[in-house]
């Protein structure tokens, strides 16, 4: 059911542990689920020098969570900021219908982990452009552009 | 090397057909096709078949040839049975009593009925799955026409009280049916010791053919037809009957009932191995179920802190066949409501594994999955933001 990229990233996860003294964490859990999701990253100079995660939850999860990492890594916060769910499940090339929220798991825990730097520099957390946008894909729409 | 070597465990999602069964069954689907409702001599052939077919699950039910029903399995049987006592007693009452922990063709029917206008009691269980026969006395009122409840649980393998179940059903002459499906093969049944009216089995799950099972029909049971048509099964279940597969059913359930001691013996030696080695190995794991009045060969064990889906996938990846409750996999993403039942908490719920061995295994399986399974765990809970949470050591690695 899974492709051959999810596969690779749930069997070879990168950027698995913990950062320590991270600049932010995000730590968000699956309404639909019950599954959480914690994203650590580093950041320098506005720049997002390491990422990591520790997730408990499916095989969809866990290669979102691996491939989420990868994509913000070397990213400014607003590059990384802008990367969507579906950004990630289209990397993993493509995710079953029923599996695309634990790819919005991963925006999520993003999203969190940089509003939690900036909460910690002093700065006002960005908010969420349109929180419920995300591509669910609970109407079995694929991965179908929605703009 | 050729393929990766396959390790089922996986019997009550289904089982093989056995080459005995395949072999009986072969000649209904060539020589001997004849429909059984024609008078010529291989007609003559398929009606014979299908008497010899039902006298062999009477014989394992302890019940008399014209109380069997053939039908397309276990699903279409419950559906029968609780539909069909509904209907035919709508007079006398509306009210059905069942548990929480009962297969969703009874579940789901249950529902149905109740945006139907009947009121359904869903009895609990208790944290190993077992109905309390005291809760179901005091569920029935003088309005409940129908008291369904499992023989034994699919997920967890808990054998209910049946007998004792069907006994207060019995005291208050209210019919009393069981789903049977995963206890055929494994527990001895007797419709009449059992205080049985009706119950469901299906072929394919005791290694015989899929899409074929039984109703059995108490005689003197009101009940209506689910199916309407031909005059097939004596007016009571329309349609040309699947001789092959009846023939398979039969001869499948004549092995199954054989020996089972026999079987259980060493089906249950590996289980027990299989379930201490587990234990012994993995820390932090739970085992659903009741310890004893369980089936032979389930295995129903939680490992904290992980989810089930990813178990699965890595244990596929090994070769081994194995389910979950894990909300991940379940379509609906709620986790297993018989689980749930049981009290267990949803977290617990999602890291829950179930192995169900049976005919095929071998003590090489057992060994095989203690030595994967412990790596699969570990593997999982070192990236589990939870494990590392309850304050377990979840960074080193201990390979
Ligand atoms: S995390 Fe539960 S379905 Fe993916």
């Amino acid at each position: 059911m899974y492709s051959d990229k999810v596969m690779d990233h749930f069997k070879n996860p990168r950027n698995v542990g913990e950062i320590e003294n991270p600049s932010g964490v995000g730590e968000v859990g699956n309404p639909v689920c019950g599954d959480i999701m914690n994203i650590y990253l580093k950041i320098e100079n506005n720049v997002i020098t390491d990422a990591k995660f520790k997730t408990f939850g499916c095989g969809a999860a866990i290669a979102s969570s691996s491939m989420a990492t990868e994509l913000i890594r070397g990213k400014t916060l607003e590059e990384a900021w802008d990367i969507s769910n579906k950004a990630v499940a289209e990397a993993l090339e493509g995710l079953p219908p029923v599996k695309m929220h634990c790819s919005v798991l991963a925006e999520e825990g993003i999203h969190k982990a940089i509003n939690d730097y900036r909460k910690k520099q002093g700065l006002e957390p960005w908010v969420e452009k349109n929180p419920h946008s995300h591509d669910h894909e609970e109407d079995g729409e694929g991965l179908t552009c929605q703009h | 090397m050729g393929e990766k070597r396959i390790i089922y465990m996986d019997h009550s999602a289904t089982t093989y057909v056995r080459q005995e069964v395949v072999d009986a069954m072969a000649p209904y689907h060539t020589e001997n096709f004849g429909n059984p409702s024609s008078i010529y001599r291989i007609a003559r052939a398929s009606k014979k078949a299908i008497d010899t077919a039902r006298a062999q699950v009477a014989q394992a039910l302890g019940a008399d040839a014209d109380e069997i029903y053939f039908t397309s399995g276990g699903s279409e049987s419950d559906n029968w049975a609780i539909k069909g006592i509904a209907s035919a007693n709508i007079r006398k009452g509306s009210h059905i009593i069942t548990s929480q922990i009962e297969h969703h063709a009874v579940i789901h029917t249950c529902q149905y009925l109740e945006k139907e206008g009947f009121t359904v009691t869903y009895l609990p269980v208790d944290r190993y799955g077992l109905v309390d026969p005291a809760d179901l006395e005091k569920a029935i009122t003088d309005k409940t026409i129908l008291i369904s409840i499992m023989y034994a649980n699919n997920e967890i393998g808990t054998i209910e009280p049946i007998a004792e179940l069907g006994a207060i059903a019995r005291n208050h002459k209210i019919p009393f049916h069981t789903d049977a499906v995963q206890a055929v093969g494994n527990v001895p049944i007797d419709v009449n010791a059992q205080n049985i009216d009706l119950l469901s089995l299906s072929a394919h799950k005791f290694y015989g053919p899929k899409g074929v099972g039984v109703l059995y029909i108490r005689k003197g049971t009101k009940i209506d037809n689910l199916i309407h048509g031909g005059g097939q099964e004596r007016r009571r279940r329309a349609g040309t009957e699947n001789i092959a597969g009846i023939v398979g059913l039969g001869k499948a359930i004549e092995l199954a009932t054989a020996d089972i001691e026999g079987h259980n013996k060493k089906i249950q030696a590996m289980r027990d191995r299989l379930q201490k080695g587990i234990i012994a190995t993995i820390p932090s794991t739970h085992l659903n179920g009741h310890p004893e009045k369980r089936l032979p060969g389930n295995i129903n064990i939680s490992f904290e802190f992980i989810e089930g889906e990813s178990m699965l996938l890595w244990l596929d990846d090994e070769g081994i066949c194995a389910s979950t409750g894990s909300a991940c996999t379940s379509g609906s993403l709620e986790p297993s409501h018989v689980l749930l039942a049981t009290g267990l908490p949803v977290e617990i719920s999602h890291g829950s594994l179930r192995l169900t061995l049976g005919n095929i295994n071998t003590d090489a399986d057992v060994d095989f999955v203690l030595e994967v399974l412990p790596k699969v765990v570990t593997r999982l809970r070192d990236m589990s933001p939870l494990y590392k949470k309850s304050g377990k050591d979840g960074g080193c690695n201990v390979q």
